[in-house]
């Protein structure tokens, strides 16, 4: 089979350009990096199928970083190239495309954001271009499919580029190039741009950032707060409970169906985050409480990244962030960790050396909770006596200590975090559809992937107690249960739980009537003592398991540590 | 005058004069479009010695301060 490789800068569109070209749907964002994994998929070419690659973005085929070195590897077994070119940034995009050429490969040029180079008053004689490369370019808009067909209907015609230079020559020929084929109209600063500017001085950038924060978590809760009171709730108390009601009934309370499936009765009445059957807790959980949220942080997550803020938040905290020996664009792993610790885990690939990503990802996997996890306790803290204080206490004492970590790594490892070297994309104003489909596929990976896990979390409990397994390990590990951290035995069986769910594990925690003290201490330990299975696999494929032995040996560490000091302090 | 990047004012254009730099310092740079003879503006940059931020044709580029002081300006006066 034909392979079609599609390269070019980072974040000039090729995912989007590869998504309508396969029609598979993939994450895209609006800074470079978003895609460290090369994808394949498939579309059809002249009635034979043909592969198509999607090669992480690279400045340049001078193997100078890992990035480049593996794009050099994938363009030597490729057929035909599909080099796509940032409109708006001819001359520095040509660089690569040139290196392409000297491949000797068949290649289409796709001049990629036309619209916004438009927009900026470029202007850029295609046909020329196409003269003086030697190879077909077409003028493409990717979100909206303008010029796709065309370029499919070119590829046939892909040929081996015509321009040949010595290698010491190639920004002069660029330089020739860019000026027979580009006119530039001098524009004013539009208001994005002047926008683009005030986010990254630091006296205006930083109070812009606080604000930022706290709307985004404002605007998360006001619409996972509306889903569940106006959509979800009613949805499981006016059409479920009377469902579950009559099944219960049906197979009488005491059995072990009734028990397996719907759970225990609290007061007589099915209680859905107490119960525990996998029809009730197993369903409400991850849909009623946490399904919510996750669509809101999404879509919250899905227009900060489209619009162009996270890079620009790298640079803003890149100094205190080496102070701690962090890179700034460490924030990135942690922004998408707060959704799920699995794509968090993924990113930290934007990062350029071993030593740094392993930081993040242990940092991420200790410190950082996930937003099933977040829904659960905002959900559980608003039962409480406090919540305002349940809730700082938990967070407050995670970002303390993802501090002190940062500081211990530091010293421990040796090495420095490198300098930080990243091109700042514009804002852009997202494409709803764009955004749309980030969540509906983020979303839509949530609902296939937890969903079985909490079910499977459910059934476990419900055996695990059925056969007695539960009291023996609490015999087991109960005097650091209830002497170090002073929780109950009954809550062994949640920390059994969060090694697969984080959600279930603290949904768990509901009918052992906890004081506030010590809602605080399982919730803060069951964050840190070992991150969730789905989490810790992808954790052992990226660092290997000698690595992440290691790190699980100082995750029990910080975590019997914390719970102590917790519930000696408070 | 040639000054370095981190001497410059935000706002304040020139020249690339030179890049003193190793071969992949070099190299990288290039590729993002920092080379001599190339128009430069340092558009901000952050205290306590962060990172300085730059643009270079249509393309905004942040560079830490090390690299920053590397990156040789030929500006007017």
């Amino acid at each position: 089979m034909k392979q079609i490789l599609l390269m070019g800068n980072p974040n000039v569109g090729k995912s989007v350009v590869f998504s309508r070209l396969t029609g598979t749907d993939v994450i895209v964002s609006n800074y470079p990096g978003t895609t460290v994994e090369f994808t394949n998929g498939r579309m059809k070419l002249d009635s034979t199928r043909a592969e198509v690659i999607d090669v992480p973005g690279t400045y340049s085929l001078d193997p100078t970083t890992p990035a480049e070195q593996v794009a050099t590897d994938m363009l030597a077994a490729g057929d035909v190239v599909v080099n796509i070119v940032d409109a708006t940034n001819l001359e520095r995009n040509l660089n690569l495309t040139l290196q392409l050429l000297s491949s000797g490969k068949p290649m289409v040029v796709a001049l990629n954001m036309w619209d916004a180079a438009e927009h900026k008053g470029i202007r850029i004689d295609v046909a020329k271009l196409e003269e003086l490369l030697g190879v077909p370019v077409v003028s493409t808009v990717a979100p909206s499919g303008r010029g796709i067909n065309e370029l499919v209907g070119r590829l046939e015609q892909a040929a081996a580029g015509t321009r040949s230079y010595e290698p010491d020559e190639r920004w002069s020929q660029i330089g020739e190039i860019v000026e027979q084929v580009q006119v530039v109209e001098h524009r004013h600063h539009t208001v994005l741009e002047s926008l683009a500017d005030i986010s990254l001085k630091p006296w205006t950038g930083i109070p812009l950032a606080v604000v930022f924060g706290f709307l985004a978590f404002a605007l998360i809760r006001l619409i996972g707060e509306g889903l569940i009171g106006y959509l979800f709730e009613p949805l499981f108390e006016n059409l479920w409970r009377p469902l579950m009601a009559s099944l219960s009934a049906l197979l009488g309370p005491g059995t072990f169906w009734h028990e397996l499936l719907i759970g225990s009765l609290v007061d007589g009445q099915i209680d859905f985050v107490e119960s525990l059957g996998m029809l009730t807790t197993g369903l409400f959980v991850p849909i009623g409480m946490v399904l919510p949220y996750i669509f809101a942080f999404y879509l919250v997550l899905g227009l900060i990244e489209d619009v162009g803020y996270l890079p620009r938040l790298g640079v803003l905290v890149d100094t205190i962030m080496h102070r701690m020996g962090l890179h700034g664009l460490t924030v990135i792993p942690m922004m998408l960790g707060l959704g799920c610790n699995v794509p968090g885990a993924l990113s930290t690939r934007i990062l350029e050396t071993r030593r740094e990503r392993f930081i993040a990802a242990t940092l991420m996997a200790i410190c950082v909770p996930c937003m099933a996890q977040i829904a659960m306790v905002v959900g559980l803290m608003g039962q409480s006596d406090n919540f305002t204080m349940g809730l700082f206490a938990v967070f407050g004492t995670l970002a303390v200590l993802w501090v002190a970590l940062a500081l211990i790594f530091r010293r421990v490892l040796p090495g420095e975090a490198p300098e930080i070297f990243v091109e700042i994309p514009p804002y852009r104003i997202p494409y709803a559809k764009a955004v749309a489909q980030k969540v509906w596929l983020r979303t839509r990976q949530f609902i296939s992937e937890a969903v079985p896990y909490v079910l499977l979390g459910v059934f476990i409990v419900n055996i695990l107690c059925l056969l007695n397994v539960i009291q023996f390990l609490g015999n087991v590990v109960s005097p650091v249960v209830t002497r170090l951290w002073g929780l109950p035995e009954e809550a062994i069986a949640a920390l059994l739980i969060g090694f697969l769910r984080k959600d279930v594990a603290i949904g768990m925690l509901a009918p052992l009537g906890l004081s506030l003290k010590q809602l605080i201490i399982a919730c803060t330990v069951l964050t840190i003592y070992f991150p969730c299975a789905a989490t810790f696999a992808v954790l052992v494929r990226e660092f290997g398991l000698r690595r992440m032995a290691k790190a699980a040996l100082l995750m029990t560490t910080v975590a019997l540590t914390v719970g102590g000091l917790l519930n000696l302090v408070l | 005058m040639i000054v370095s990047l981190t001497e410059m004012a935000p706002g304040q254009s020139g020249i690339v004069a030179s890049l003193d730099g190793g071969w992949g310092m070099v190299r990288r740079m290039q590729a993002m479009g920092i080379r001599p003879g190339v128009p430069i503006t340092k558009t901000t940059s952050q205290p306590f010695r962060g990172p300085v931020s730059v643009q270079v044709g249509n393309t905004e580029v942040a560079l830490g301060f090390g690299l920053a002081r590397r990156i040789m300006v030929e500006v007017p006066g």
